[in-house]
């Protein structure tokens, strides 16, 4: 079969994660059977799950947070106890004067003192190995720095490391698929369905099991089973706040005197399925509101379950049947909001709205309204089969031909460079900070409609020079290293521009041209 | 590091930042013989300037007929707005070196012109792996000429172990002698010279990136002003930075002895400017780094060596965008209060049509590994037989340069 570069990049960029460098193949591969290549990773359905050692259930993380939370208050009470007898901290002793009949230089740790003084000092924002750890196994090693210089970093509490872990895991999955396609699928649905890890503790200790537990097991399954499984997950009753939502008549409602809160029912129904102009009123919205009270996860106590398990709790949910989007559910409890929701994933403006998204994410910020409506038949016909969807997608014409005009976002950025220079990260700090610099904190967007999803966002000003910054950097430490033409043919082979393979053959450094390879248009746009 | 999710990682665009300079030290104090014998403690640190430096607009042979035709609107005079100093009757350095000119005239500095590498082919990756490497060709080696120089010496106790890991140590000093790297980085900026070339490349591929990027740059130009001004965050400034860092540390008594740095930003392909404009402005930052090693190296300056060395040279006649392109021989700068300085070395070749390399460029004269070798020599008493097979291999026939070492 004849070779088709282009395709290859469309498959790999459009699609994926972007081709791997070493001895992947995966441009080869790509080039060879383009609509393959990336299908091939749909006819794993289970592909999708991650499971990595010591990545532990939502209920498991959410005693772990508990207990973190209960220490904390302890130690708060006794320091509290023991404030007023505290006696003020003792001055440092005033330098000595240099004894100049004995005149040495400084030593290297008050040299490294003063200048850790004058200057920030932050961890190389790029992957956190020295580039020279292919060396000798004692060379460039970062040796504990004198308390002096470096003020010792507070030890990690176990909500932090839970993120770092969740993080890591999931840059790891990132780095090791061949395409990609199936983590794009799950990045896709983890934003759509997203929650924010800067809601609370909770929120963050939860963060990367709700994407493995409600978004991956159906990102090649159904969306019904996807949204019951996200609005019954304890990470977005936190998040948007149900577990504080009481039917007025309820017995928890009467006895607290307080009542509904509309914020999950709201974002159900807006960003969740039918989209705003959806063919929802407020009254639908109130509606749903009361049918999912109840809808929470049981505390500290246990006294509904397990705590930090889902739970639905009778005495908070409002009595009654309820009318929404025209049709009435009777007061079957839990069944209630389950059946309303399933109704909600079946209607026509949901696979409207998620076929037009899901285009506008994967084509063109603008979709063509062809796919758009070829997808949205797919999803009714097939009720709501996702991995359908993404086939379609990937059997539309249009959707290899469109010109790669779409922006990579600043984790696909990230993630297809530290692809093609196969580097496999071993600690996720470095792209945490980097993700945070570009304005895409993992699991944290600014609001429940998630990142966006236009080149407009991610191809500003002050963006574009921040990316730069990274690519300067990620080019002087791993630059050295590397060829940067052969990084090119992993790359892009001669589906690169004669403009873009001159700038890098030009290149005053191979920092230099590492640094543009990672910026070129190749690797910017999908 | 902290967790940079809870804790908001605010990297101050205006803070200290470090990019195309990193530095890199040897981790042992080196018990050197004559450290017993002499009472001298010596220190060696290689700067390699990335991209080509144009060794005819650094040191000018004014004195050469065929030099202000070849170099056209940028070549140097010894009179005018900006003269270039005169450093014997020959040559003329750049006037954006006041510090080398004083260092010079109190024989602490030393210029040998005309040298290169063994490499002939004009690739600046290549070009600088001949360079680190210290091996005839061109080869992905994995070690340093400096490195292996290092390896022959005794070992002394380790340097304190607090520094923290730099991005990236130079090819020169990677190899099995341990290193310890540093660098003064919150996030380190791209500088102009990639910025200009992506800027380009997008100009002709992504107009909408060009935008982008160029409002972007402006942004951050407008934040910090000037552009040919010394700020945080451009180049002038960060070599500043990194030779005031790393004298710090190299004067302190357990501080390394043998230290990398790597500044980029040489290949002035457009536009170089004479005795002001973009050269200049770089070699500016050059000689401010010099003077920072001086002033930060206190009285252990006496017994330091600074080599200055590039991977190749320019053109000796501009290109048509008032610039050079690559070529072959060039300038290496020697300073420190251990040079045996005040002296411009060079076998010159002469500038007619004949004597140019392939009828373009500077012919060489001197093999640049003479020179290192005479420093390696004089301030470590390496011998010839270790620098001609372990620190340079098969380089018998490019014999140490005696005398530059006082």
């Amino acid at each position: 079969m004849a070779r088709d570069s282009q395709a290859a990049l469309v498959a790999l960029n459009r699609f994926g994660f972007g081709a791997r460098g070493g001895a992947s193949g995966d441009l080869i591969n790509a080039a060879s059977d383009p609509r393959g290549f990336v299908k091939a990773e749909l006819a794993r359905p289970l592909g999708a799950l991650l499971e990595a050692p010591g990545l532990q259930s939502t209920p498991q993380l959410g005693q772990a947070a508990f207990a973190y939370q209960d220490q904390v208050k302890q130690a708060r009470e006794v320091a509290k106890a023991a404030a007023p007898t505290e006696a003020p901290a003792p001055q440092p002793p005033a330098d000595p004067k240099p004894d100049n009949t004995l005149r040495r230089n400084l030593s290297l740790n008050t040299v490294m003192t003063e200048i850790a003084g004058q200057m920030t000092e932050a961890k190389p924002a790029a992957d956190n190995k020295a580039a020279d750890s292919a060396m000798k196994p004692d060379s460039m090693q970062p040796n504990a720095a004198p308390a002096a210089a470096k003020p010792s970093p507070q030890p990690l509490n176990v909500i932090q490391k839970t993120f770092r872990a969740e993080a890591l895991a999931r840059l790891q999955r990132a780095m090791m698929a061949d395409c990609g396609f199936t983590e794009r699928l799950v990045v896709f649905w983890s934003n759509h369905f997203c929650i924010s890890a800067s809601k609370g503790e909770l929120a963050r200790m939860w963060a990367g099991a709700f994407e493995r537990e409600a978004i991956r097991p159906h990102v090649l399954g159904r969306f019904t089973d996807m949204l019951k499984a996200v609005e019954q997950h304890p990470a977005m009753l936190f998040f948007l706040d149900n577990q504080q939502s009481l039917g007025p008549d309820s017995r928890a409602g009467q006895n607290r005197k307080r009542g509904l809160n509309e914020n999950l029912a709201r974002e159900i129904m807006e960003l969740h399925t039918l989209g705003v102009g959806g063919g929802y009123t407020q009254e639908d919205v109130t509606s749903l509101a009361r049918i999912i009270t109840g809808w929470t996860f049981a505390g500290r106590q246990g006294q509904l379950g397990a705590p930090g398990s889902f739970v639905f709790n009778a005495n908070a949910h409002q009595p009654g049947p309820q009318r929404l989007l025209g049709k009435t559910y009777e007061a079957t409890g839990l069944a209630q909001g389950e059946a309303a929701l399933a109704d909600i994933a079946h209607h026509p403006s949901t696979a409207n709205f998620i076929a037009t998204k899901f285009v506008r994410h994967f084509v063109a910020d603008d979709p063509p309204q062809a796919v758009v409506a070829r997808l949205r038949d797919v999803f009714i016909k097939t009720d709501g089969d996702l991995k359908a969807l993404a086939t379609a997608l990937v059997d539309s014409n249009e959707a290899w031909k469109a010109p790669l005009t779409k922006m990579r976002s600043p984790y696909d950025f990230l993630v297809a460079s530290g692809r093609l220079l196969a580097r496999v990260p071993e600690d996720p700090g470095g792209y945490l900070g980097n993700l945070n610099l570009l304005g895409q904190p993992l699991w944290t967007p600014a609001g429940p409609n998630g990142f966006p999803d236009t080149s407009a966002a991610w191809a500003a000003p002050e963006g574009m020079k921040l990316r730069l910054d990274i690519a300067s950097q990620m080019g002087a430490r791993l630059g050295p290293n590397i060829d940067p033409l052969d990084l090119l043919e992993f790359a892009a082979a001669d589906a690169a521009s004669i403009e873009t393979r001159r700038t890098i053959e030009r290149a005053e450094s191979r920092q230099q041209a590492l640094a543009l390879l990672l910026m070129s248009p190749e690797l910017q746009r999908r | 590091m902290i967790d940079c999710v809870e804790n908001r990682l605010l990297t101050s665009r205006r803070g200290l930042l470090l990019g195309g300079a990193s530095f890199a030290a040897w981790a042992y104090l080196p018990k050197f013989a004559r450290a017993a014998a002499d009472g001298r403690d010596p220190r060696l640190v290689v700067v390699i300037l990335r991209g080509a430096l144009d060794g005819l607009a650094t040191v000018a042979p004014v004195g050469d007929p065929d030099y202000a035709g070849l170099h056209g609107s940028i070549a140097l005079t010894a009179d005018g707005a900006h003269p270039a100093p005169m450093l014997d009757s020959f040559f003329a350095l750049h006037p954006s070196m006041p510090e080398f000119a004083r260092m010079y005239r109190a024989q602490h500095a030393a210029v040998i012109h005309a040298v290169a590498t063994p490499y002939r082919d004009r690739s600046h990756f290549d070009g600088q792996d001949v360079l680190e490497s210290g091996y005839a060709g061109p080869g992905r080696v994995q070690s340093g000429w400096l490195n292996r120089a290092l390896e022959a010496l005794p070992r002394g106790e380790r340097v304190s172990s607090g520094l923290a890991v730099g991005p990236t140590t130079p090819l020169v000093l990677r190899g099995n002698a341990p290193t310890v790297g540093w660098a003064p980085v919150a996030l380190p900026q791209a500088d102009d010279d990639t910025a200009m070339r992506l800027v380009e490349l997008y100009r002709h591929r992504d107009p909408a990136l060009a935008s982008a990027l160029s409002q972007g740059l402006q942004l951050e130009k407008a934040a910090s002003g000037d552009d040919m001004k010394p700020k945080p965050g451009n180049a002038v400034a960060q070599m500043r930075q990194v030779a005031r860092g790393a004298a710090k540390l190299m004067a302190a008594d357990d501080g390394p002895r043998i230290a990398a740095l790597a500044f980029d930003g040489w290949d002035t392909h457009a536009n170089e400017g004479g005795s002001v404009g973009r050269l200049a402005f770089l070699l500016g930052g050059l000689d401010s780094a010099l003077a920072e090693f001086e002033s930060g190296l206190g009285d252990r300056w006496r017994d330091t060596v600074i080599v200055v060395a590039t991977e190749f040279g320019r053109t000796a006649r501009i290109n048509g965008t008032d610039g050079t392109d690559h070529g072959t021989a060039t300038v290496a700068l020697l300073a420190g209060g251990a040079v045996k300085g005040g002296r411009v070395i060079s076998d010159w070749p002469g500038l007619k049509p004949a004597n140019l390399f392939e009828a373009r460029d500077l012919k060489p004269t001197t093999d640049l590994r003479s020179v290192i070798k005479g420093v390696l020599q004089g301030q470590f008493g390496l011998s010839d037989q270790v620098l001609a097979q372990t620190v340079f291999p098969d380089s018998a026939a490019a014999r140490p340069m005696k005398g530059l070492v006082a």
